[in-house]
């Protein structure tokens, strides 16, 4: 009996321990989190110290590394802004269409074969992206800018814009056609029964209820585009642009931080630590759609009862 | 006709607009075709253009010279071949001439004619590209090809040299053992951690207010970009920890946390699959919870979980960004041997190619790419022949 109670404390303390260990994994990716967060507030604090904010926030010049360097990032944002704006007209439509295609009228053995191939597109790195808006597409819009009289340069926000549009069409793609399949089949035969046509029974009847989910999918997607790098560090410009035309070259967030960073200043410079800013920005707006764009997501799944998203 | 009219208005179904909705019903679903197709057809053309331009770099320009292994040469590469072939031949071919005489010392004081690496320029006439030959040279290139002394051979440099600011020395061999030293410490530190994770959220948590927190930081952390987990690299296992710039261990440590969402998010789910009556028979027996979950849940949802490590891997493979913020672009021509080494990634290798004017790099971008993608795509087939083979029927 003394060595049955004896092994069953022995179990318990080796249950707490095993128990310990998973709570602590658990934690690391907590840790994750705030150690990102706090890593780029420290760091943007100590360059908001050595330069002011609202020139940061709104001003036009950004000239860093010469003699009384300026940090104002206006230009940059806007640079973003036009880039995402780009790369999202060409993903919502596409990725939103591929997805109605594959839910509502392809065949399920044919969704099986589509819905892969779709997501090979999610799967090619970004840095291949990169080099085939660089080598194939600039050109390409070059010549064709040429084409209808007009002047583009090789570093477009055109060519890395639509590029990276077709990189997110399966962020699009894959969750709406998840939403739109679990919209109920009982809400598509009333509305059939009615004397709809299929494609009515779509937008008036799928699309509306599939709306959080598919709002849900954009926000992500925009919230890839800003975030992207490699596509416009290697085909969008590097000079800070304040303009809205798509065939003058420009810059990004993303392209900024990592010219900060490969530089040889020191780390304490204002040089490096705008990085860092410019990060706190990133972190902020992309952390932001994505707490939107999860809860809509989880409002859909209660309202339809899913558990499969 | 007068019949049909008839019909028409005796039919009470009889819509003047149906004709109208149902071509709008046509041009609807042609849009949605239209939209799939123009994704396929985008990959079709993605990968024919990137073939295309990667296949030429598989094959490389050598020459048939005679070749002196001297005093002079050793010390002097460039006198081991004639003057006029000095410009068609390899420089940094040349540069191993001492190597190679102190690899075997018989070849000392003879005149071999062997195939030597051509020039990139030469390589590049060759296959009709761009090229900066002179007309001279041109000449003697042109003679050697008709006498079948130049001859385009299969590319071994590409596979077994690092990188080089030679073009037609550089090579992949160091950004793949870069590549694969950096996804051991990935694996080695996400695999753990995030199985563990899941499990402790999918099998021991409570529904309290802790695990719900977690649940939400690990969502957020899936979407967070990729570029921030290269500012947090750098901030606190560089700069706090003061571990080596551009190593292995830093850039597997930070794709390590980018990978952990994936591995807990897709863990979970395997866990989910595996059905309450498992369990239940398993406490019926009188085991303990840990026992049911480490004999019976985990082993059924194994297939599952290998899947998702895989193809977490296999993005954290192709990942640049944080990379190149904590140094991992460095010029490596020598493959690293430690995980605490300056080293560069595939993806790496590739963005600094791109970034080279001269034509040769193009060509090897695009091979490299090749590479890259299929390691991707067997990485990926390899997690779905698993997933089918191991999936037990529940």
């Amino acid at each position: 009996m003394s060595t049955f109670k004896s092994r069953n404390k022995q179990r318990e303390l080796q249950e707490k321990l095993i128990k310990l260990a998973l709570i602590s994994a658990a934690i690391i990716s907590i840790l994750t989190t705030f150690g990102i967060l706090f890593s780029i507030v420290f760091e943007a604090i100590e360059f908001f110290k050595l330069r002011s904010f609202w020139y940061f926030i709104t001003g036009t010049i950004w000239s860093p590394g010469v003699e009384g360097s300026q940090f104002g990032a206006l230009a940059i944002f806007t640079g973003t802004f036009v880039i995402t704006i780009i790369a999202l007209s060409v993903a919502v439509p596409i990725g939103l269409g591929s997805a109605i295609y594959m839910s509502e009228y392809a065949s399920s053995s044919l969704r099986d074969y589509l819905k892969p191939v779709l997501e090979i597109l999610a799967g090619i790195p970004t840095v291949v992206y990169g080099f085939f808006a660089a080598i194939t597409v600039a050109p390409l819009v070059v010549q064709i800018a040429g084409f209808l009289g007009l002047e583009a340069t090789f570093n477009s926000a055109l060519a890395s814009g639509v590029v990276m549009g077709i990189m997110i069409i399966p962020v699009i793609s894959s969750l709406s056609d998840d939403v739109i399949r679990a919209v109920p089949a009982s809400q598509r035969r009333a509305a059939s029964a009615l004397g709809m046509t299929q494609a009515e029974v779509i937008k008036n009847i799928v699309l509306p209820s599939a709306m959080p989910g598919i709002i849900s999918a954009s926000l992500l997607g925009l919230s890839k585009a800003l975030g992207e790098t490699m596509i416009v560090v290697m085909a969008a410009g590097l000079r800070p642009n304040l303009s809205i035309n798509p065939l003058e070259d420009m810059t990004t967030v993303t392209v900024t931080i990592v010219n900060s960073l490969v530089g040889d200043f020191e780390f304490n410079s204002p040089e490096t630590l705008s990085a860092f800013a410019l990060g706190l920005m990133l972190f902020i707006v992309t952390l932001i759609l994505n707490m939107i764009s999860l809860s809509l997501i989880r409002a859909f799944k209660e309202k339809y009862k899913v558990n499969t998203l | 006709m007068r019949k049909k009219q008839k019909t028409k208005q005796h039919n009470p179904f009889y819509d003047s607009t149906l004709k109208a909705r149902h071509t709008s019903a046509k041009r609807f679903k042609k849009f949605t075709l239209t939209s799939l197709i123009f994704s396929i057809a985008f990959l079709i053309f993605f990968l024919f253009d990137i073939v295309g331009k990667g296949i030429p770099a598989f094959s490389v320009a050598y020459i048939k010279i005679d070749v002196a292994y001297n005093e002079k040469s050793v010390e002097d590469s460039r006198l081991a071949v004639e003057k006029k072939y000095r410009k068609i031949v390899s420089r940094a071919w040349l540069r191993e001439i001492p190597n190679q005489v102190r690899q075997n010392p018989q070849l000392m004081n003879t005149i071999q004619s062997i195939w030597v690496l051509a020039d990139d320029q030469v390589d590049q006439y060759l296959k009709g590209h761009h090229h900066k030959l002179k007309d001279k040279n041109r000449v003697i290139v042109d003679e050697l090809y008709a006498q079948n002394l130049i001859q385009r051979k299969f590319n071994t440099v590409f596979f077994t040299n690092g990188d080089s600011k030679i073009p037609e020395y550089a090579g992949f061999f160091s950004a793949m053992v870069g590549s694969v030293l950096t996804l051991i410490i990935t694996m080695l530190v996400a695999f753990p951690i995030g199985v563990m994770t899941a499990i402790y959220l999918e099998e021991f948590a409570d529904d309290n207010k802790l695990t719900r927190f977690i649940e939400i930081n690990i969502n957020n952390l899936a979407a967070i970009p990729s570029i921030l987990f290269g500012l947090l690299g750098l901030a606190i296992f560089i700069n706090l920890f003061g571990m080596p710039r551009s190593s292995p261990l830093v850039g597997g440590l930070t794709l390590a946390l980018m990978t952990l969402p994936i591995i807990i998010v897709s863990s979970r789910a395997a866990l989910r699959a595996v059905p309450d009556s498992i369990r239940q028979a398993g406490y019926g027996l009188g085991l303990n919870k840990i026992q049911v979950t480490k004999d019976h849940v985990l082993p059924l949802a194994f297939p599952g979980v290998l899947t998702g490590s895989i193809i977490g891997l296999a993005q954290a493979m192709g990942e640049t960004a944080p990379l190149i913020i904590i140094g991992m672009i460095a010029f490596i021509p020598d493959a690293p041997t430690m995980v605490t080494e300056a080293a560069t990634v595939m993806p790496a290798q590739l963005f600094t190619w791109a970034g080279m004017p001269e034509g040769m790099y193009i060509e090897k971008t695009a091979a490299g790419i090749m590479v890259l993608l299929s390691i991707l795509i067997s990485l990926n087939i390899v997690a779905i022949y698993l997933r089918k083979k191991l999936e037990v029927k529940l």
